[in-house]
Formats: C-alpha cells, sequence, structure tokens
C-alpha cells in the first residue's frame, strides 16, 4: 500500500535517512522500531511531506506521493504526531470537526458519534479547550481527528509516549479494535511490548536504514537484533 | 475644562475613533502574520492607496462609490503583491521580508506621487454623515460616530467568523499550528491567500473612512505604520482580541496623553510598548500561548 524506495531526508543540512526503503501493506499494522534518533519520526514526517524528499521515491496505491502535506493527507493517510498537536485555541469539538467536515463525506464510516463512541471521555470534555485536555486525553483526541480523515492508512508516532499505563492499555485496546476492523497502520514505537503485540510486521531502523524485518513473533524471538539495535 | 462631563465623553469617542481606524489596520496584519509569519511592512501603503482610490473615485461618484470600491480595489493590488512578490519570499526568512516589504512601501509611495501628485487630496464627508449628533450628552461629528459603528461592525463580524465558523476554526488552526493544520487536509496556502486579500481590503477601508478626515498626502501609509506595528506588538501576534486590545490601548492613551500631558504624549505610548516588552515579551493576547 505504501512503498518507500532508497528515501534520504533529513532536517536542512543534516541528513537523517540514508536510503530507507520499506513496504507497508493493506489491512496490516507495520510497526517501525529503534533507538532515538534512528530516524524513526524522521520517516513518518518524510512520508507526511513535513521534511523533503531529497531522493528515492515514495509511492502509495503504486502512485507516487505528492509533495505537499496538504495534498498527501488528501490522498488517504491520516498522521497522529509525537507532539499530538492539538490546536489550542480551538475546543475539542472544532479540533474534531476540522478534520469531519473535509472527510465526513455522506456515508463516511467515521464520524463525530463514532470517535465518541470509541473514546467516551471526548464526549465529556467537547466544548474544553485543546490546552485543557491531560495528555492521554490528548492522544485520544489526536486519534479521534486522524480517525475522522477516513483514512486508508493511519501512521502513527509513539502513541504511548509519557502516558499513564492504564491510558496506555486503553489506547492499544482501541487500536486493536481498529486493527481487527482492517485498517491498515504504521507504528513508531519506544514501548517494545506494546508495538509488538499490535503490529504484524516490523521493521528495525538504524542509522537511517532498515536493518532488519520480519514478523511480531520473529523479532520477539530475536534477542540478537533486540540487543543490538533496540537495547531491550 | 477638565471638570465638564461632555469634555471626557468627546476624549473618549474620540480615543474610541482612532482605536478603530487601528483596529481596521492592525487586524489584518496581525492575522497575516501569525498565520504565515510574513513580515509585510507595506501594508500602511495599502491603506494610503485606499484613500487614493477613494479620493478618485469619490470625484466620479461620489463618497459611496469610494467606499465600496477602494477596498475591492486595494484587494486587488494585494493579489497582485502576492502572486508578484509575496508568494516567493514566503521561505526566504524575515530579513528578506522586511527588506523587500520596506522596499515596497517607497515603491508604492513614489507610485502614488506619480499618479496623483504631491498636493494633498480631500474627499467630502458625505451628505448623509455630514453634521453632529447628540451622543452621550454631546454633539459629536456623525461622520465619527460612523467610523466607530463600521469598526465595532467589522470586530462583531471578524468575531463571528473567526470563533463560529469552520472557516475561522481553519484560520486559527493554522495559526496555532500551519504542519498539523496542512497534514489535516487544509490548504495552508490558499487560506493565507484569502486572509491577506481580506486583511488588504481592511487597509484600504481604513484608508477610505480616514480620508475625509486627514488629508491624503503620499506619505499617510508611512505615519500610519508605526502606530499599527505599536498596536501589535502590544496587543500580541496574530489575535483578534490583541489587535482590538493594543488598538484601544493606543488610541486611548494617544489621545488622553495629549490632553492630560501634552509634553509627554509623544513618548507615553513607547514608553508603554517598551513596559509591554519587557513584562509581557509576545503582548497581551498572543494567539500563540
Amino acid at each position: 500500500m505504501l512503498e518507500l524506495n532508497a528515501v534520504e531526508s533529513g532536517y536542512g543540512e543534516t541528513q537523517v535517512l540514508h536510503g530507507l526503503t520499506l513496504e507497508a501493506q493493506t489491512g496490516r499494522v507495520l510497526a517501525i522500531l529503534g533507538r532515538n534518533g534512528a530516524g524513526k519520526s524522521t520517516t513518518l514526517k518524510t512520508i507526511m511531506g513535513l521534511l523533503p524528499l531529497k531522493s528515492g521515491q515514495i509511492a502509495f496505491d503504486g502512485k507516487p506521493i505528492a509533495g505537499r502535506p496538504f495534498d498527501i493527507a488528501k490522498s488517504g493517510i491520516a498522521y497522529v504526531p509525537e507532539t499530538r498537536d492539538i490546536f489550542p485555541s480551538l475546543t475539542v469539538r472544532e479540533n474534531l470537526e476540522i478534520a469531519a467536515k473535509r472527510f465526513g463525506s455522506n456515508g463516511a464510516d467515521w464520524t463525530m458519534e463514532r470517535v465518541v463512541d470509541l473514546f467516551p471521555r471526548l464526549g465529556e470534555r467537547m466544548d474544553n479547550g485543546g490546552t485543557q485536555l491531560s495528555g492521554g486525553e490528548q492522544q485520544m483526541l489526536a486519534i479521534a481527528r486522524a480517525l475522522l480523515m477516513n483514512p486508508r492508512l493511519l501512521i502513527l508516532d509513539e502513541p504511548t509516549e509519557g502516558l499513564a499505563p492504564i491510558i496506555v492499555k486503553l489506547i492499544h485496546d482501541k487500536l486493536q479494535e481498529l486493527k481487527e476492523a482492517g485498517l491498515s497502520m504504521i507504528l513508531v514505537e519506544q514501548n517494545f511490548g506494546f508495538a509488538t503485540s499490535l503490529a504484524d510486521d516490523v521493521v528495525v531502523v538504524g542509522k537511517g536504514q532498515i536493518v532488519w524485518t520480519g514478523s511480531s513473533d520473529d523479532i520477539r524471538a530475536d534477542d540478537t537484533v533486540q540487543h543490538t539495535w533496540l537495547g531491550v | 475644562m477638565a471638570h465638564d462631563l461632555g469634555f471626557w465623553t468627546l476624549q473618549a469617542l474620540n480615543a474610541l475613533q482612532l482605536s478603530m481606524l487601528l483596529f481596521l489596520l492592525s487586524i489584518g496584519l496581525t492575522v497575516i502574520f501569525g498565520l504565515m509569519h510574513f513580515v509585510n511592512l507595506a501594508h500602511g501603503s495599502l491603506y494610503a492607496l485606499g484613500a487614493y482610490f477613494a479620493a478618485s473615485l469619490a470625484a466620479i461618484g461620489g463618497y459611496w462609490m469610494g467606499f465600496f470600491l477602494a477596498p475591492v480595489a486595494v484587494a486587488g493590488v494585494g493579489i497582485l503583491l502576492y502572486s508578484g512578490l509575496i508568494k516567493r519570499m514566503r521561505k526566504s526568512g524575515p530579513m528578506a521580508q522586511v527588506l523587500v516589504t520596506f522596499g515596497l512601501i517607497f515603491a508604492l509611495l513614489d507610485l502614488t506621487r506619480i499618479f496623483w501628485g504631491d498636493l494633498a487630496l480631500a474627499i467630502e464627508v458625505p451628505a448623509l454623515l455630514d453634521g453632529r449628533t447628540a451622543i452621550l450628552g454631546i454633539e459629536y461629528p456623525t461622520y465619527r460616530i460612523f467610523i466607530i459603528a463600521l469598526g465595532l461592525f467589522i470586530f462583531g463580524a471578524l468575531a463571528f467568523v473567526l470563533g463560529r465558523t469552520q472557516i475561522g476554526a481553519m484560520i486559527r488552526a493554522g495559526v496555532d499550528n500551519d504542519a498539523m493544520a496542512a497534514c489535516l487536509g487544509i490548504n495552508v496556502e490558499r487560506l493565507f491567500f484569502i486572509v491577506f486579500c481580506v486583511g488588504c481590503a481592511l487597509a484600504g477601508l481604513a484608508g477610505v473612512v480616514a480620508a475625509p478626515l486627514l488629508s491624503v498626502t503620499p506619505d499617510m501609509g508611512l505615519q500610519i505604520l508605526i502606530p499599527t506595528l505599536i498596536v501589535i506588538v502590544i496587543g500580541g501576534l496574530g489575535s483578534l482580541k490583541g489587535a482590538v486590545t493594543g488598538s484601544l490601548i493606543y488610541g486611548f492613551v494617544q489621545t488622553f496623553g495629549a490632553v492630560l500631558a501634552p509634553q509627554l504624549a509623544s513618548v507615553l505610548i513607547y514608553a508603554l510598548l517598551a513596559a509591554v516588552l519587557v513584562i509581557k515579551p509576545v503582548g497581551l493576547f498572543p494567539a500563540k500561548g
């Protein structure tokens, strides 16, 4: 569904990705693992067009991906960034509506009612400002907002970072529900247990390249790769 | 005279009228800056152009023709500036933007000289708004009341659009975080273009309504630029609340300063600006907290 081929990218003069190649398949969850600074978030930002693609190709459904974040979002990729990026000047409702009104045409899968069913907590906080939410609520809102784009591919950058264990469990269960409903996902995670229990496929990034590819079961059984590339 | 209530009412209305004029100018500049981090120093020149267009149109079809068409014409100039210059300057950093738009001030200044000459032009107050009206126990020029009402109306309309509509939510989201807004499928560039055009039209409108009060001269844009910048620095960048608060503060400090402490009047507003910068460098109500 999404293919990256020999991708080079980075921040300004600093190159982070050195010929990264990976593929995410329809209806499956791909986890991207690796140490801090390996290039996981950079990979996601490059997919979203937030960082310039210096060399290589990215194809979505076989077609080269358009350059600007706005076009990429329109093509069906939703992004939940590491910093969640809830709009502080907007209420919870407005944060959701901004996605719903643009992508929620008739018969769309995800509606305001459905995301509130998924995260009832958001329903109670509809008229709160975006900044009045706890970290866990912000994460729920970021995921709900992405779902309202009715994406074909959902990209999540460290959804468990900084959250209490009980919220991590809740986010896990909700993402599991989405996976069972057939939503394709790419997940960047530091939490090894969380990532491998959700993902079908796993790639490990080291120094801006893919250094290991396999399934969740494979990587759980492979102490060497865990040691060398993840420091688990 | 200072014990006369009517005197204070008069000064308060004068202050309010100046505030509303500054509000029309600063709201466009501040939202353009907040949304795209673009510094457009030529915003004051658009105000001058509004006054000149109004003067020419008034000569053809009277004040109201200028009132309705001059802001549209200024928005047209804005579109030319945007597609010819500003779009290319978007990523070139504040220094280059300041230099280019600063240069633009002088280019537009000389263009107005070439087209309209150096002599000051005057526009008549329209018959409908001529004369005085009794308000709060005093007789006050009807035209100035009209400016106050217009400013309040524009403020109300913008507060509604920004606060209650989908496009307003998109603009606020873009000011908060333009990258994330784009990731939600919002065409931030197009949004900026719309905001830029509306901002230009409002600057033009300010020029139109100011024209009958002041004489229309080539340097009027330059004269209004510094007060407008002070307003948005005091108010905080990118927010409607900041623009209206900054305008009110400037209008009242300037007007009452001139009455109560004429020797200090020209210094007072700069002292206030310095105080705000020391105590709250981001301004009173910045869009980004």
